[in-house]
């Protein structure tokens, strides 16, 4: 039984991390592709070829490792946890973007950003304070006996 | 009419993202735990199960017309109102989404969540 519990509390420990890899990949990524596209230049229908030009910028190239490892971990969350419990949770990746944009592109981030914020991290901690993470989890609790799952 | 194509690409853009997320928030659910899969049948099983989901591929298709119509909208209007507006809109729009097709418990926490972090991407982006 304590050994149930041991496992089951590692797993949600791991769920916890997909959770964050969720966040932190999408928001390392779109700053990545934003800082490439800056040194890329916009791209006009007429000069479409430059697409490849851009793929092949280290900043892209890596933003988009990093937004693949984003898809990786979001359906690997949503195959465990609700839609409207993985959209709120990952909006932790809005306040690391903030926080990239300003140590990292170096933007200004004026006080209406400041409360944006402290709303965010709030919307977070509600649904990450929720126990239940899933409309269907007590079917999946039974069939892997991991009692302390419920405290996800 | 500007202002008018521009709303129909963004509607355009939130339909399509949120029915994007609910399938393929679907097909992961119908394929289940992929973390216990990959232990019991291995990663190969895990790719191949996802990739030969019709709802998954599906909702790829949605994800990628959501994709072209922001690209519609982001040569109509300004980055900073397309941006904010249609990541909180589509936010809320998921919740209604996920109540009605995925039959989701949306309690009320879930409810201020989506709302707070709504309204935080909107200041977010001022």
């Amino acid at each position: 039984m304590r050994l149930a519990r041991f496992v089951g509390s590692i797993l949600s420990f791991k769920r916890y991390l997909v959770l964050l890899a969720v966040a932190v990949f999408s928001a390392v990524g779109d700053c990545l592709l934003s800082r490439g596209m800056k040194e890329v230049g916009s791209i006009s229908l007429s000069n479409w070829p430059q697409v490849f030009h851009a793929i092949v910028n280290p900043w892209i190239a890596s933003g988009i490792v990093m937004l693949l490892a984003f898809f990786a971990s979001y359906i690997t969350s949503l195959s465990w946890a609700d839609l409207t419990y993985v959209v709120p949770a990952s909006g932790l990746g809005y306040i690391l973007i903030a926080l990239l944009a300003k140590y990292f592109l170096h933007e200004q981030v004026s006080i209406a950003r400041w409360i944006g914020i402290g709303l965010i991290v709030l919307g977070v901690g509600f649904v990450a304070a929720d126990p239940k993470v899933s409309t269907t989890e007590r079917a999946s609790e039974l069939s892997e006996a991991q009692p302390a799952e419920t405290r996800v | 009419m500007k202002n008018l194509y521009l709303w129909s690409a963004m509607i355009m853009m939130i339909l399509a993202a949120v029915a994007g997320d609910v399938l393929q928030a679907h097909a992961m659910k119908v394929i289940g735990d992929v973390g216990a899969l990959r232990r019991s049948h291995g990663t190969l099983h895990v790719v191949r199960r996802v990739l030969t989901s019709g709802p998954f591929i599906l909702g790829l298709f949605f994800m990628a017309l959501a994709f072209f119509s922001l690209l519609f909208a982001l040569s109509w209007g300004d980055v900073s109102f397309i941006g904010p507006a249609s990541a909180s809109l589509t936010l809320i729009a998921n919740t209604f989404a996920a109540r009605i097709f995925l039959k989701e418990d949306v309690n009320r926490r879930r409810w201020i969540a989506a709302i707070l972090i709504a309204v935080g991407v909107v200041l977010l982006n001022h």
